[in-house]
């Protein structure tokens, strides 16, 4: 009964994984008849080349900008959405939207907002006297862009987790912190909601967090890492790496730099989690 | 200033607040539209305005229909979501079942690897499935697509959580009935998990019919095209010039998925926010 | 200590009606249960007195003061919740520590780190441990102080509610069915320790339960809530003894009083069942209803009353309940006996009468009907049963 899961399992997951890390150590390219283990060459290639650590670095700048943004927002929204009762489902409705919206054909319409000539921004910008960019375009801003980009895909997802960690705080608390003397939003905030909403914000913040380590969709069709690599991000650099160059033992490499960030957010989260976020 | 007066205030404050962010949430999926519906002149010109001069929708989606093949891309991306959603049911549901109501030496070691498969993400695994597919020759073709993801580590665990909480008696009763154990599964604790599986069935269409690092990877025909890589493709074609006709595309592409979830949002939402039971 | 009077309260929800003008005047140091069957309205009059939620009509004075507008903690009143209501990231010692912490500190004093900065900050907080572990001290919570609310029993958790609620010494508590979580045993015993606390505080109690036992075992006063009103206050004794309403008779009570068809001739003599129960009184002809609590139903009276069939018995050890079946009655009359008699087996006939004394009456519409009996009431309920 569980043979095929499992088999598919081994064949699928975990044999690639392995084999990813393996790949690492050699010198395979796809298509060449023969390999040959190189031990830690890759990895030396790899820490060698600016590239690489242009791509962690705008990774991780990526991660930093996107992580606490879509968090905070989507807390936000979650919790104006949840003090009043008006329009309450249309609003949950709307910020879900780009959740749904396939982020391909969604990049597409932001590269056309971004339009150096003819898009909405820079045109909305000049209406208030202001100089556009070119956004996707230039090194100093496409990072930047494709962050809103991120933000804009994935407060609405935070949200609706915030939104469920909101609803099952007892109402009770609430009621008892009125009558123990917290008066007033942010007291109430402190002493009920936030400490209530802890184990809820420590898996937003690492799903968050392991999604944004993953962007690739709107990098590869936008900027493809340009301009001058400004915006190339791991797994791009993998992609571009793995699938163009075909330097299947380099792309390696790099896939089990990125499992690593992503195995120490998981530990992260398993760690706090076991610090007692979790209440009974 | 009175209670009353301040609830009014912040209720005031709380729309203002959130009309700004929903304007941002929307301003691009009214802009596309909004494109989608101009012709090329309007599109190219300088002024700001949301509502076209001249209504050219119908035009631009008659040139992207024409340009690119979305129908075909449309049936791909229904052929590779519904195969892979079938799949990885067929496939998870048994091992669900043993999981949760077997007992077998090993199952504890096994639901541990379920665990720690969930957290693979799927880019880790690219290379290595990309040179055993590319070995057994099997690239470029809808079993490239689906065969990686007929294996759901999350689908099991989620079916798994949800039979643990079926009672034994029901499983019991259904043995004594006479029932084998492949028919528990999908005469018993199949019609019981529908709500799971609903949930689960969006979570898996939604990603999949999103998905884009994948087929990115292991397609070249075009006529294997799923949505997303469609839509890019046809970006690339056109690159800065139809943007009417490009928008209308993208409208194509999301509007099966937006529209389910318009129509039946409670449900979208419970789908997509189902790992975080995690 | 606190007087707290309630003119005409009213609450609607959309168009329904919870409340329906509650009038009652809770005396300093009283202990006063709101009971009735849930949907009644009680906890959300105990949550008006709180402050929690507005009333749409009426006003709510403390003390002679109106307390419309004013915010829960204001009005000087602890409250006790049915789940506790403990912030469970706290220690026992912070949760009890919560009220005082709000009411002595600044704002800026409670900024998580600014805070820690001023310098009266110190000294505040020696007098908040102070008084948190007198408290703890007087509940026997010493021991816990450390521990958060997830690892504590029920009973524990229940003090600690208890110990935050008298730690800023209020006017007057406010209990919503402060038990109801607890198993029966623990229940028992929660029961006296709050009942002791009360005389020791002599602090006003207002406790809501459904739970008619917890009202007659602790309270010193009834409010027995039917429907959003208050249908009858009175003493324990008062409201077991001489409900005005057939519903407080059912509600109060375990098990249920007995209720009979009953008729009130034209010449205002009662009958059971057709015959004459030898009481008198002045409400006009019609249908009522007799009820007689299971303590004053004696069986085998003797030359047979009332006759029927045992249909059940349950032998709780210090007392025996038998249901008897009797012909034209849907539901078993109850009848208490003492276990050591022989007990009547199942199915076998069995008389049995009550005395006049034990009988209330109770007109079509379920208000009280005052009976008398006769001068020569002995005899007639002889010849009655006779």
């Amino acid at each position: 009964m569980v043979a095929p899961a499992f088999t598919l399992m081994f064949l699928l997951l975990l044999g690639p994984l392995l084999g990813v890390i393996a790949l690492s150590f050699t010198d395979y390219q796809l298509g060449s008849p023969s390999f040959s283990w190189i031990g830690l060459a890759n990895y030396r290639d790899m820490f060698g080349d600016r590239v690489f650590w242009l791509s962690l670095r705008n990774t991780l700048t990526y991660v930093a900008i996107v992580v606490p943004a879509a968090v905070a927002l989507g807390l936000a929204v979650a919790l104006l959405i949840e003090s009043g009762s008006s329009l309450r489902s249309w609003y949950r409705t709307i910020y879900f939207l780009p959740v749904m919206a396939t982020l391909i054909a969604m990049s597409i319409v932001w590269e056309f907002m971004l339009h150096p000539q003819f898009g909405l921004i820079n045109g909305l910008l000049q209406g208030v006297g202001l100089e556009g960019f070119s956004w996707l375009q230039d090194r100093r801003t496409a990072l930047y862009a494709l962050c809103v980009i991120g933000i804009w895909q994935a407060l609405g997802f935070n949200m609706v987790l915030f939104l469920a960690g909101l609803v099952s705080i007892p109402r009770q608390l609430y009621d008892a912190a009125e009558i123990d003397g917290a008066h007033g939003a942010w007291a109430r905030f402190r002493l009920v909601t936030w400490p209530m909403l802890g184990p809820t914000t420590v898996f937003v913040v690492v799903i968050t967090g392991i999604r944004s380590f993953q962007v690739f969709d709107t990098v590869h069709v936008l900027t493809k890492g340009g301009p001058s690599k400004s915006s190339e991000v791991l797994i791009h650099t993998m992609y571009v790496e793995g699938f163009e160059f075909f330097r299947s033992g380099y792309g390696a490499a790099l896939t089990v730099v990125f499992l690593v960030f992503v195995l120490l957010l998981t530990l992260v989260k398993s760690a706090l989690t076991n610090r007692g976020v979790h209440y009974t | 200033m009175t209670p009353r007066h301040r609830t009014v205030v912040w209720s005031v404050a709380r729309h203002l607040l959130l009309l700004c962010g929903a304007a941002f949430i929307l301003l691009p999926f009214l802009w596309m539209i909004s494109t989608a519906s101009k012709p090329q002149t309007e599109i190219f010109s300088k002024s700001i305005h949301f509502i076209p001069h001249s209504f050219a929708l119908w035009d631009n989606l008659a040139t992207a229909f024409g340009k690119a093949n979305l129908w075909r891309f449309l049936l791909n991306g229904v052929v590779v979501t519904a195969s892979i959603f079938v799949l990885q049911v067929l496939i998870a549901l048994p091992a669900a079942y043993a999981l949760a109501k077997l007992r077998f030496a090993g199952r504890e070691v096994l639901f541990a690897l379920v665990l720690f498969c969930i957290l693979i993400p799927p880019q880790a695994t690219a290379i290595p499935v990309f040179l055993l597919f590319h070995q057994i020759g099997i690239l470029d073709s809808y079993a490239a697509l689906i065969v990686p993801f007929t294996i759901s580590a999350f689908g099991i665990f989620l079916m798994r959580q949800f039979f643990k909480t079926v009672p034994d008696d029901l499983i019991e009763a259904a043995r004594m009935d006479g029932i084998s154990e492949f028919g528990i599964v999908w005469r018993v604790m199949l019609p019981t998990a529908i709500p799971a599986l609903t949930a689960f069935g969006i979570f898996s269409v939604v990603a999949h019919w999103n998905d884009y690092f994948w087929p990115l990877i292991v397609l070249n025909s075009e006529h294997l095209r799923t949505p997303p890589l469609g839509v890019a493709a046809f970006r690339n074609e056109e690159a800065g010039t139809n943007y009417g006709p490009l928008m209308a595309a993208a409208i194509v592409i999301i509007a099966p998925l937006v529209v389910a979830f318009l129509l039946a949002q409670r449900r979208f939402i419970e789908g997509i926010t189902l790992t975080g039971i995690k | 200590m606190a007087r707290i009077e309630l003119n005409g309260v009213r609450k609607t929800f959309d168009s329904a009606e919870i409340l329906k003008g509650i009038d009652l005047a809770i005396e300093d140091g009283e202990f006063i249960a709101l009971i009735g069957p849930s949907g009644c309205g009680k906890s959300t009059l105990l949550r008006i007195i709180a402050g929690l939620e507005p009333q749409s009509a009426g006003e709510v004075h403390i003390d002679g003061v109106p307390v419309d507008g004013v915010r829960p903690s204001a009005r000087n009143l602890a409250m006790v919740f049915q789940s506790y209501a403990l912030y469970p990231h706290l220690t026992v010692f912070d949760n009890i520590a919560v009220p005082l912490r709000m009411r002595r500190h600044s704002a800026l004093a409670r900024m998580p780190v600014v805070g820690r900065l001023l310098p009266e900050r110190s000294r505040v907080e020696r007098g908040i441990r102070e008084d948190v572990e007198r408290v703890a001290a007087q509940l026997e919570l010493s021991a816990l102080l450390r521990r958060k609310p997830g690892q504590l029993s029920g009973g524990q958790r229940q003090r600690v509610a208890v110990g935050r609620a008298i730690v800023r010494e209020p006017v007057g508590f406010l209990f919503d069915e402060p038990l109801s979580n607890l198993d029966a045993k623990l229940r028992v015993h929660m029961r006296a320790e709050l009942a002791q606390l009360h005389r020791q505080l002599k602090a006003t109690f207002v406790y809501v339960t459904h739970d008619q036992a917890e009202a007659m075992t602790m309270s010193s006063r009834i409010a027995v809530m039917i429907e959003g009103d208050i249908v009858q206050i009175g003493t324990p004794a008062e409201v077991y003894e001489n409900p005005g309403d057939i519903r407080v008779a059912e509600f109060v009570g375990s098990p249920k009083i007995n209720v009979l068809p009953g008729l009130v001739r034209a010449d205002g003599g009662l009958e059971v069942l057709g015959r004459p129960l030898g009481l008198q009184t002045s409400a006009p002809a019609g249908r009522c209803s007799i009820c007689v609590r299971p303590e004053r139903v004696e069986p085998g009276a003797g030359s047979g009353a009332i006759s029927g069939t045992v249909a059940h018995l349950e032998n709780l050890g210090a007392e025996a309940f038998v249901h008897v079946k009797v012909d034209r009655i849907d539901l078993p009359l109850v009848a208490r006996v003492n276990p050591d008699r022989q007990l009547p087996t199942i199915g076998s006939a069995i008389d049995f009468a009550f005395p006049a004394s034990a009988v209330r009456v109770f007109d079509a519409a379920g208000k009280r009907i005052e009976v008398v009996a006769p001068v020569r009431s002995e005899r007639v309920r002889e010849k009655a049963l006779g």
